[in-house]
């Protein structure tokens, strides 16, 4: 008599595939698998046993409570966003170590960030205004902020990538999950690049998202051939370093106008 | 007003925040369980549960209707823990681990009921012990794959879509995950009554 596979075991115990009936069959009049079986039952049913911190029958909504505050702000980010793509923004005149623009840094470095004229000191206009500028700056912050989130999450799948060992196939299934879900933000970020004429910046953005989809595409697990011909290219464009060369430009964007932001309200007020 | 999860999906997209907040509501207790399971650890899990709800309400408008939003948000919350492990340095990751098993052995001082068997008690934290370490064992899509498949009962197939594997790979990664937990657990299995 064939036995059951562990593998087939598994299954059963979960309740799973297509052989089933056959399974519960062989169980029946097998009892050396029906003592594996429980065996296996015994060793999950402690696992399952294992504890968790509870959370009451109100967490979901102090979870609630939580999240709520934080959707407006989350779609003013959007809204920045979409201005941004739809090319609201003023041209840049910032450029990048390596000839690269970042674009959206630039909108702020281009004299945007906080209005010009905002009333004189004490009047109502001057105090609309500074509503204004501080809650552009909050705007920009957060936009600022997503970017930076969109450029590291993808530094992070290609320095994942190209720490593979050479010459072997790797199950790399994590980073292309990830991969495709930074695909649409990045051609967002790419399109908007384009349409302000920025092509140094579109350039690195078009070989990221060429990467991202390349991953994401390749079988899983990546074979070997694959997984070096990504990686020979993401080396030979310098593709992880410019990455990483925007985000940290743009964090220290990020630094600088949150440090710039209280004294330049004090003094319009 | 139908409260299913597509219905309340629908007025979320339409821009209404209540429909939101009941989908908040009804899912986060299973959304922190497996956040918990994937960080092995309480405040890590908390964020992510949080981060889960922000992604989704920003994403909700690309969410399709013919989706689980069970499933639809397990990935998310495997994409945030794996930003929040990440981000952990290594040597954190390690205390995590640590401060995981006071967290748990804590617990189970405090929550045990007078008159219950300290030997089980002791049991019980050693099971809890070995499974924290045995998950942290696994990588993560094995970990990710076993834990809403054992602890969340998710199917095979709705796991592979949250995680974006093939029907086998999501076989296989439970298969060794089962393995590697067996193992870890297989040396107090004598000790059980």
């Amino acid at each position: 008599m064939k036995h059951l596979a562990d593998d087939d075991l598994v299954l059963y115990y979960y309740a799973e595939g297509g052989s089933l009936p056959e399974a519960r069959a062989h169980l029946e009049a097998c009892g050396v698998c029906r003592e594996r079986l429980a065996d296996l039952e015994s060793a999950l049913s402690a696992v399952l046993s294992s504890a968790v911190p509870e959370r009451g029958e109100s967490y979901g909504r102090e979870v609630w409570a939580r999240v709520r505050p934080q959707l407006g702000r989350r779609a003013g980010v959007g809204r920045v966003f979409g201005r941004l793509a739809a090319g609201w923004l003023t041209p840049p005149r910032l450029a990048f170590a390596g000839g690269v623009a970042m674009l959206v840094v630039a909108a702020f470095a281009a004299g945007r960030y906080w209005p010009a004229g905002t009333g004189s000191p004490g009047s109502g206009a001057g105090a609309v205004a500074r509503d204004a500028a501080a809650r552009d700056a909050d705007s920009n912050d957060m936009l600022l902020a997503s970017v930076g989130g969109h450029l590291e999450r993808s530094a992070m799948v290609l320095a994942e990538v190209v720490n593979r060992p050479d010459g072997r196939a790797a199950d790399v299934s994590a980073e292309q999950m990830r991969a495709g879900d930074l695909v649409a933000t990045n051609r967002l970020i790419r399109q908007s690049a384009v349409r302000q004429g920025e092509g140094g910046l579109a350039s690195v953005l078009e070989d990221l998202e060429r990467v991202l989809v390349e991953i994401t595409n390749a079988p899983s697990p990546m074979p070997a051939a694959d997984l070096d011909r990504i990686r020979q290219r993401i080396r030979d464009r310098g593709l992880l370093f410019k990455v990483r060369v925007m985000e940290t430009q743009l964090r220290e964007r990020q630094r600088d106008a949150a440090a710039a932001m209280p004294a330049v309200l004090g003094k319009k007020s | 007003m139908d409260g299913t999860d597509p219905a309340l999906v629908a007025r979320a997209q339409a821009g209404d925040h209540d429909a939101f907040g009941l989908l908040v509501e009804r899912h986060s207790r299973a959304v922190f369980r497996v956040a918990y399971r994937l960080t092995g650890h309480e405040q890590d899990a908390e964020d992510v549960v949080q981060e889960t709800f922000l992604r989704a309400f920003r994403q909700i408008g690309t969410f399709e209707s013919r989706s689980n939003v069970a499933t639809w948000l397990y990935r998310i919350a495997f994409n945030c823990a794996h930003d929040a492990l990440r981000r952990r340095p290594l040597a954190a990751r390690h205390d995590s681990i640590d401060a995981a098993t006071a967290e748990g052995l804590q617990r189970e001082i405090q929550d045990h009921a007078p008159g219950r068997d300290p030997h089980r008690r002791l049991e019980s934290s050693e099971i809890s012990r070995r499974v924290r370490d045995g998950l942290g064992e696994l990588t993560e899509l094995e970990r990710a794959a076993f834990v809403l498949r054992h602890f969340e009962g998710q199917s095979i197939a709705d796991i592979g879509q949250a995680l974006g594997l093939q029907t086998s790979a999501t076989k296989h990664s439970i298969f060794r995950a089962v393995q590697k937990m067996r193992r870890a657990v297989e040396p107090l299995m004598g000790t059980q009554a």
